[in-house]
């Protein structure tokens, strides 16, 4: 492994304030996610750390834990997110059909309902990345699901019966569910999506008694559908003007723009402020589509009751490489400068982990958290745009061109895996890719509910490294540096948890489930799972015992591109270390594994 | 001289058009289905070039990189040894469903108005074709120059 640096961990930390300002049902939500014996919604708490007050299983015991009991969902392909515990019960999904089970944690698990919608199955070959599904939200007695065509329904979470059920989308034209709810408020959050087809971004704040619509906010487009206000809503500190959201668009292009939303959400229940980032721009030719095609590639940081946009930031301007802006927010106060600030913490797919203002989007710190990414040299702390490097540009090597050598991959240095914050050490703990890759962008037509791409791509680790496809890290966000850096051989997709006792967990693609040390990174446990992980570590307490609980089930984007074996080493690019298959490791299948230390 | 690109889209009509007799022309077919694709040197034809990238725009999602198949579509390096171009074009005009392993559906989408697939039909066979020969490897095929290769001279003139 390798202890890049060391980094004190002196720096003021302290998880976000959670008073309740605002809203109904979310009164509720905003106490029960204070409780460490549950595990309320995906990302653990309102501000995405991930990170549980637990500390039974400690850095000098987990070494001894055991599998207490396990699941099988069914289902195979790929099992993105994670289980919720609520009193006892645990809620757990799967990919389509989007099956949801209650288990009572009194009984290892016994299944006390079971829900399985009646889908399409022509909504399969329009999810762009396998037919994952990120997990279900709750709020007051009731379980939200969002399903692969769309279908976002409300069922009782004691006996699972369906309250209300409504579509966010048409699958026919390419738009699909992915992304876990968040309920805030009295409003569950929905996100779209559909990159790939040519599909219009957009979160939607449902009603969560009756599933009628609050707002629904685009990401481009005019004003009315973006919910900007050209005076009041600001990039930067700048006020963005009338139809921003259309502007830096040729034509109608727009109306083909993308910039879906189906990473996640976070909510700062004192700021009333919701944040989350939007995907690419249509197609992956950039020649197509001129202009810096605002606002993909955006975090924006909404009202809550309005959805009115406080601000944006895009990263990205005119994406040339399919770096989605949707990975989590993590919203923690830090010590910037010998000054606190609010900030919200962001690793983006495209290489730089971004720190922000969250409540004026200042941009403080933008640092690559993987030394390979050379697709720019720096953000411009100015202008917040990235300084392109042309032999990476893929829009200005042109069509039909084979770009080479672009760091990182599409895939990102990361993609949604949701990283972890502990405020023991101050630092955020994030699952990477460390791969790169060639583009060749070629004229595309627009068909609906066709593939809206227009790129071919391949894939392979990063050269003159490791050899490895993944690292995962501790990054010091307050300063932009990486504090230590462990090796994996494949991409690490699988979501993190930091707790109180001084252990962090993530999942590997073999399978693994392994806890490092937040400090040094050093491995002290590793146990091996029946299918690859690439969902979410959870923690919870039952009867006084603290449990670790991960979905296995190898697939997503991970299973298309690794399942069958990235390209070797390109020609002329001295790629190192021989690549094996992913599939010589691993096999399908859906299964929950939970542990728990020995009983005495 | 060999019609790559268009013996088979026209089914012998552009064949006909060069007045050769209806047998050569459906030997030729016959030739074209078992053999798609022009390797000299380790480089390829345009057809199968282009099918390459065609094929890895809007198939490899579900069938993976290089043909090799993924977790929930089957590995068309594999598929195309038995199924003919018929059957083939078929199954991409009109889609298919099938139950896999598991009870799990498994869907293949129409894409008969999918201009960047059906244009291309006939190149995404070429490479796949190639795949499944092990004509050529994984990645990126290398292109022959475009004076030396007849697909590419014909393609743009049809164009």
């Amino acid at each position: 492994m390798h202890g890049f640096k060391l980094l004190a961990a002196s720096s003021l930390v302290a998880v976000i304030g959670l008073a309740p300002s605002h809203g109904l049902a979310n009164d509720e939500l905003v106490e029960m996610q204070k409780n460490p014996k549950n595990w309320v919604m995906p990302l653990g708490n309102y501000a995405g750390t991930r990170y549980s007050e637990l500390d039974q299983i400690n850095k000098g015991n987990v070494g001894d834990l055991q599998v207490a009991w396990t699941f099988s969902t069914g289902v195979l392909r790929g099992h993105e997110g994670g289980p919720l515990v609520i009193d006892g019960v645990m809620y757990i999904h799967a990919p389509f059909p989007n099956t949801v089970f209650a288990l009572d944690l009194n009984e290892d698990g016994r299944m006390i309902w079971k829900y399985e919608p009646k889908q399409d199955p022509n909504v399969i070959p329009v999810m762009c990345c396998d037919t994952v599904n990120r997990g279900v939200a709750y709020a007051d007695g009731t379980i939200f699901l969002h399903q692969a065509d769309t279908t976002v329904v409300a069922l009782d979470a004691k006996t699972g019966e369906v309250k209300w059920s409504v579509k966010n989308g048409d699958p026919s034209k390419g738009e699909t569910g992915t992304a876990a709810p968040l309920v805030a408020g009295d409003k569950v959050l929905i996100g779209n999506s559909g990159g790939e087809f040519g599909v219009q971004g957009h979160l939607t704040a449902y009603n969560i008694s009756d599933g009628s619509i609050a707002w629904r906010a685009y990401s481009i487009g005019p004003d009315d559908m973006t919910l900007l206000d050209p005076e009041n809503t600001t990039h930067l500190g700048e006020p963005v003007g009338a139809d921003s959201g259309t502007a830096t668009w040729e034509g109608d292009q727009w109306k083909l723009g993308g910039g879906t939303t189906w990473g996640w959400t976070t909510y700062d229940p004192e700021l009333n402020l919701i944040y989350y980032g939007s995907g690419n721009p249509g197609t992956w030719n950039p020649v197509q589509r001129p202009g810096d095609n605002r606002w993909s590639m955006t975090i924006f940081a909404r009202d809550l009751d309005t959805g009115t946009a406080k601000w944006v930031y895009q990263m990205t301007p005119h994406d040339e490489w399919d770096f989605d802006g949707v990975n989590e927010m993590m919203l923690v106060d830090q010590e910037i400068d010998g000054e606190m600030r609010k900030t919200l913490v962001h690793p983006d797919r495209n290489g730089f982990a971004y720190t922000l203002d969250r409540e004026t989007g200042e941009l403080l710190v933008a640092k690559k958290y993987d030394p390979v990414v050379n697709w720019a040299t720096e953000v411009d702390m100015e202008t917040g745009r990235p300084q392109v490097v042309a032999d990476y540009s893929t829009g200005q090597q042109g069509e039909d061109v084979n770009t080479q050598g672009i760091c990182p991959a599409a895939l990102g240095t990361k993609d949604q895996q949701p990283s972890t914050y502990s405020p023991k050490t101050g630092l955020f703990y994030i699952p990477t890719n460390h791969v790169c890759m060639d583009y060749e962008p070629f004229q595309v037509s627009y068909t609906a509910g066709q593939p809206y791409v227009g790129a071919t791509l391949s894939m392979y680790p990063a050269p003159d490294s490791h050899g490895g496809l993944g690292n995962f890290i501790a990054w010091d966000a307050t300063k932009g540096e990486i504090v230590w850096s462990k090796p994996e051989p494949f991409s690490v997709w699988s979501g993190a948890l930091a707790t109180a006792g001084d252990v962090v967990f993530y999942g590997t693609l073999e399978g693994y489930l392994k806890a490092v040390d937040p400090e040094t990174g050093d491995e002290l446990f590793k146990f091996k799972t029946p299918s690859g992980i690439i969902g979410n570590v959870n923690t919870y307490e039952h009867d006084g015992k603290q449990y670790v609980a991960i979905l296995s089930g190898i697939g997503g984007w991970a299973g298309i591109g690794l399942a069958a074996g990235l390209t070797e080493s390109t020609a002329g690019l001295g790629a190192v270390g021989a690549y094996e298959s992913l599939a010589n490791y691993t096999n399908l299948g859906g299964q929950l594994t939970v542990f728990a230390l020995p009983s005495s | 001289m060999r019609l790559w690109t268009m013996a088979v889209a026209g089914l012998g009509g552009a064949a006909l058009a060069l007045s050769l007799s209806a047998l050569t022309a459906n030997a030729q077919e016959s030739d074209w289905e078992e053999k798609p694709y022009i390797i000299e040197d380790g480089k390829v034809d345009y057809g199968t070039y282009n099918g390459y990238r065609r094929y890895h725009n809007t198939c490899h999602v579900c069938h993976g990189p290089d043909a090799l198949g993924s977790s929930f579509a089957p590995s068309l390096k594999d598929s195309l040894k038995t199924m003919s171009y018929t059957d083939f074009l078929e199954v991409v005009t009109n889609g298919r469903q099938a139950k896999r392993s598991g009870n799990q559906d498994s869907v293949m989408p129409s894409f008969a108005e999918n201009g960047d697939v059906m244009l291309y039909i006939d190149h995404i066979y070429a490479y796949l074709k190639a795949r499944s020969d092990d004509a050529v490897g994984r990645g990126r095929p290398e292109r022959l120059p475009p004076e030396e290769d007849v697909v590419f001279q014909e393609w743009k003139e049809s164009q």
